[in-house]
């Protein structure tokens, strides 16, 4: 019997560029509160989002992703015909087949990619962001483009103000690639399926929440993944200079930066607040911070990164990236 | 701590009038550190929702740190029936290792 040969990839892998998109339409608290009742100050209070931005009817999730990781291919200063994997993390493409990632890929230009989907939902940028790491890491790949894309506003029904509120339209993308000194981390994912009731598709149409029981999981379950993926990159808290945790809800966001405070990360920790002008966009929100974020200034390259995502299944993952 | 006339180890003892008065105050501390509501606004008659205005989202961070000072668990189906001040302490009292 012939022995297998197999391939190794170099030992570490780095974040090469970011980019990201959003629909152009605005739409504001007073907007959502012409059509049900809420109103500006409630939306505020109770998840912290200013405004958010619908994709138009015609503006498919695979239109975004195009976009998105057109945008970091630019900012990496790769070709496309140097990218041979492309990840699409998303949970609400029109219908299971096709995926994504083949038809964003060749509209991209990178022609005839390793190309796929990964539903791990509000989770699943992190996830992909493992993946593409580790495929280059084991020599299955050269270059990986990881795009985070969602269109929510299809499954959000929108006379439903505890969701329609809370959830938008975008996509985010990095590019991943070998490097010399690591630049991404050990990723921490995991799963708690025994909440799976916790979100789901109601009536396989729209998207429904247990608001309390997945605010009370994510305020409490969710720094200790976080934590551990800082141990797993031998990271100290005290040397995080950015949280990126996924933009769920302000008041989530924020409840996991005080517990990464009370176990030693700085006062000036800079956290991404994006969701007040982006909302819940899912699998795009990471990476749709980090871009907002550099573009903004508040990032900067070589800052250390801490990036955790969470939601459905319920899943989660998080991993430590160096700003490229 | 144990109230006069209480059989140690034989079956729960009664909470009295002081265990009741320390839980609210720890009560207290923790809806002003979460809701911003003065401590001397949280009384026993008063609700969560209409009188001190306290969303579900903060009651759920009102019930993960009761957990931790008090040491009971406050599931949220338990939760959504503590409506006053006085069902929490009441809740807290009854059910407190």
């Amino acid at each position: 019997m012939s022995r297998l040969r197999i391939k190794q990839g170099p030992a570490a892998t780095r974040v090469l560029g970011v980019g990201s998109t959003q629909p152009e339409r605005v739409v504001t608290n007073d907007d959502l509160s012409q059509v049900m009742e809420t109103d500006d100050q409630w939306i505020r209070d109770r998840v912290g989002i200013i405004e958010r931005r619908f994709a138009d009817k015609d503006e498919l999730l695979v239109d975004m992703a195009v976009v998105a990781g057109s945008r970091a291919l630019e900012d990496a200063g790769v070709q496309p015909s140097e990218v041979d994997t492309v990840i699409v993390p998303n949970c609400t493409m029109p219908s299971p087949i096709p995926n994504a990632a083949a038809q964003v890929a060749d509209r991209i230009g990178v022609k005839g990619a390793g190309a796929f989907d990964i539903n791990a939902a509000c989770a699943g940028f992190c996830y992909g962001l493992g993946v593409a790491s580790d495929l280059i890491r084991s020599g299955s790949a050269g270059k990986v483009l990881v795009i985070g894309a969602e269109k929510l506003t299809d499954v959000v029904d929108p006379t439903d103000r505890a969701n329609a509120i809370i959830f938008a339209d975008g996509a985010g993308a990095m590019v991943v690639g070998p490097s010399d000194e690591p630049g991404i981390g050990p990723v921490a994912w995991g799963s708690a399926g025994d909440l799976v009731d916790a979100i789901y598709m109601r009536d396989h149409r729209y998207i429904y929440q247990e608001g309390q029981s997945v605010f009370r999981w994510a305020t409490t379950q969710i720094a200790p993944i976080a934590l551990r993926a800082l141990e797993l990159a031998g990271v100290e808290p005290s040397d995080v200079d950015v949280l990126i945790p996924h933009q769920a809800n302000l008041r989530i966001v924020e409840a996991i930066a005080k517990r990464l405070r009370a176990k030693g990360a700085r006062d000036d920790l800079v956290v991404a607040d994006d969701i007040k002008y982006s909302g819940n966009t899912s699998s795009a929100s990471i990476p749709m911070a980090l871009d907002h974020m550099r573009k903004a200034g508040t990032v900067s390259s070589g800052d250390v990164i801490l990036m955790v995502g969470f939601g459905a299944g319920l899943s989660y993952a998080g991993q430590v990236i160096i700003c490229p | 701590m144990l109230a006069g006339g209480a059989k140690p180890g034989k079956r729960e003892r009664e909470p009295t009038v002081a265990d009741k008065e320390e839980i609210l105050a720890g009560l207290a501390e923790i809806v002003e550190e979460v809701a911003g509501v003065a401590q001397d606004d949280v009384s026993l008659e008063k609700s969560f929702v209409d009188d001190l205005d306290i969303d579900s989202l903060s009651m759920v961070e009102i019930a993960v740190q009761a957990e931790d000072k008090f040491g009971v668990k406050i599931p949220d189906d338990e939760l959504a029936n503590l409506k006053t001040v006085g069902d929490a302490v009441n809740y807290v009292s009854a059910n407190a290792k």
